[in-house]
């Protein structure tokens, strides 16, 4: 088992190192140069040039991506070109909104959505089933800022029940913390929930089908037992996966969400520095999030050993 | 009063193309501590008999009609939480398949623990000692590094035995064996039947044991019902059905048992087979079922549905000429 989380852990190199090259790549060829939109309107071609030459932008490719791995291996991602702090600052005034955001979301996603992929399965075909697949259905074609807006409108708007944006930090309290982040959490969940109820219906209709299944209703055991241990436990791989590649959902939709409930998280920072062609601030940002999606389903990949004792390392 | 009466039990399942009479009018009683055997070839309903008893048929599309008395309470007129209070705990069921009857996520402790904690509110501390206790009881060996394992790392054979000390962890007064040999090696075959034969005088459970086989029969059972397209032909002590065999279906049966040695002395150069398939059971037949591949069918075979009679004290078929044709199973053969 440890040889396997170290082996597991060495595995992501390769892969971050591919992540980091496409990051690196990605900018390199999009369109427009840093050094003009510094310099600004009314520079000259020479002004131009000695700001790519300070930036290192005038050195060939590989040169500049070799640079700019080693300073991030050392732990730094280096200095925005707009605002002149170092990136790793700037993630880490933002991180907490974005973070609270992925985990309220995630927690009810989950606490949602499983149970109700278990119901609609149970009740295969019933009007409850059929609901829960329109909402499935619904759920993953609206866009998460229609959701975002409606929410906003109704709840807090119309009905004054909940803030209608902004942030408020942990450490001022956990009422009003989640009091900001329960509509935001609902419309990037939105889309999440829909994937992992329908996941979660499609695998326990395959479990309920088993023999062990019936095997447990024999021994008497009541459908609360069946449904929640005997079966979603044997389905819980599948769901789990999903769980663990829909994160990737909640990234992109972080951005969307954050635009429309104005919270100060990174993924307004990331809109903000790819309009100001703000490139060591995207790049540190993508890849944060691409190394959070890879230690996500690295440990979800070492979870599956708890669900099913067939899989072993 | 016999411990199980099953009285003109009728299990239907509703398909897009009609209505299919799984079992239809099955009436047969065991008491308690016997063994009796319900037989008959694929697809004859006596599966779906056995889950009839526990309730276990999915409703809809399926639905018992008739009477199951346990001990005279009719479970077809108990309440969702009463039925699970009989199950596993009065009355028990084995499977066919060990190797997929067993929950491959949980250990075979909790497994067998569960039923003891649900029937009888043990703690999980006595849950598992008591599931040790079982598994030396069927005969696994290690128990106490066992119950802690999980079913895949068991073989077959081990798995049925650790799904018989499920079963019988409650000390049930009924215990139903669907096909439990089936899928297992002819010596662990025996292993289990020995199991079963022996824990059956242990516990003093009665047993209905469903099988095709009719070797497993003679070796465990007392009485024996033969079913043919989700009816009862036959019905006769384990003597009496071997030696004279009334309704011909029992005599097909018998005579397509393969004899060890026929094929090497010559007396035997081919099996003896029921030619034909089992009618749909989705159409209701006028006649007597076995019509159509009976050698010995007559008109009155194919208009009037012949009734169950005692043909000799104890031994009942549905055959309008089993009284009179008394043959034997080896002139089938030769017919």
């Amino acid at each position: 088992m440890f040889a396997y989380v170290v082996r597991r852990v060495l595995a992501t190199i390769p892969v971050m190192a591919v992540v980091a090259l496409f990051v690196f790549s990605l900018l390199y060829i999009a369109p427009g140069d840093p050094a003009a939109v510094i310099a600004g309107d009314q520079a000259t071609p020479a002004d131009v040039e000695r700001i790519r030459a300070s930036l290192g932008l005038d050195r060939p490719y590989l040169v500049r991506f070799g640079a700019w791995l080693w300073d991030i291996l050392r732990g730094d991602l280096g200095t925005s070109i707009f605002t002149n702090l170092p990136v790793s600052t700037m993630i880490a005034q933002r991180i907490e909104p974005t973070l609270s955001l992925m985990i309220v979301t995630l927690l009810l996603a989950v606490s949602v959505a499983v149970p109700m992929g278990v119901v609609a399965a149970w009740k295969q075909g019933t009007i409850v089933d059929r609901a829960v697949m329109a909402f499935a259905v619904l759920g993953f074609s609206v866009p998460v800022f229609v959701v975002g807006y409606l929410l906003a409108y109704f709840f807090a708007l119309e009905w004054d029940l909940l803030p209608v944006q902004g942030y408020t930090p942990f450490a001022r309290g956990f009422w009003p913390w989640l009091q900001n982040l329960i509509l935001p959490a609902i419309a990037l969940g939105t889309v999440y929930i829909a994937l992992i109820a329908r996941i979660t219906r499609a695998t326990m209709l395959e479990v309920l089908q088993q023999d062990y299944i019936r095997t447990a209703k024999a021994k008497g055991v009541g459908q609360r037992a069946i449904l929640f241990l005997h079966a979603l436990k044997n389905a819980a791989v599948p769901i789990v996966t999903v769980i663990g590649i829909g994160i990737a959902l909640l990234i992109g939709g972080a951005v969307v969400t954050e635009s429309v409930f104005a919270i100060p998280g990174l993924g307004r920072l990331t809109v903000d520095a790819i309009l100001r062609r703000d490139y060591p601030v995207i790049q540190g940002v993508v890849l944060l999030f691409s190394f959070v999606y890879v230690l996500v389903n690295l440990v979800i990949d070492l979870l599956y050993t708890l669900f099913d004792p067939r899989i072993r390392y | 009063m016999p411990l199980l009466e099953v009285e003109n039990l009728q299990t239907h399942f509703r398909t897009p193309d009609g209505v299919n009479r799984a079992v239809d009018g099955v009436s047969f009683h065991v008491n308690a501590g016997e063994t009796l055997a319900i037989v008959g070839e694929s697809g004859c309903g006596k599966s779906v008999t056995a889950m009839s008893i526990l309730r276990l048929i999915p409703e809809p599309p399926g639905k018992i009609a008739g009477a199951i008395r346990l001990n005279g309470k009719n479970l077809l007129e108990l309440s969702d939480r009463e039925m699970r209070q009989i199950r596993g705990n009065d009355v028990s069921m084995i499977f066919q398949e060990p190797m997929t009857s067993l929950n491959p996520v949980l250990t075979v402790g909790r497994q067998i623990g569960e039923t003891l904690r649900l029937h009888q509110g043990l703690s999980k501390q006595q849950a598992e000692e008591r599931a040790v206790e079982m598994l030396n009881l069927v005969g696994i060996p290690e128990a106490r590094r066992r119950v802690r394992e999980y079913p895949h790392q068991l073989s077959g054979g081990m798995r049925q035995r650790v799904m018989i000390a499920i079963a019988l962890a409650c000390n049930p007064k009924l215990l139903i064996a669907d096909e439990p040999t089936t899928a297992l090696d002819v010596t662990i075959q025996a292993q289990i039947l020995e199991l079963m034969r022996d824990l059956k005088h242990r516990v003093g459970a009665a047993i209905v044991l469903i099988t095709h086989d009719l070797g497993v029969v003679a070796e465990v059972a007392e009485r024996v019902v033969v079913m043919y397209a989700g009816r009862k032909v036959e019905e006769a002590a384990i003597g009496p059905l071997f030696r004279t065999p009334r309704h011909p279906y029992t005599q097909g049966l018998l005579g397509s048992m393969p004899k060890l040695g026929s094929s090497l002395d010559g007396t035997e150069t081919r099996l003896a087979e029921i030619p034909g398939l089992v009618p749909s059971l989705k159409k209701k037949l006028d006649g007597c079922v076995f019509a159509s591949r009976c050698p010995h069918t007559t008109d009155l075979c194919r208009t009037v549905a012949p009734a169950l009679e005692e043909k000799a004290p104890g031994h009942v078929a549905a055959c309008h000429y089993a009284a009179r044709e008394d043959l034997g199973a080896d002139e089938m053969v030769a017919a």
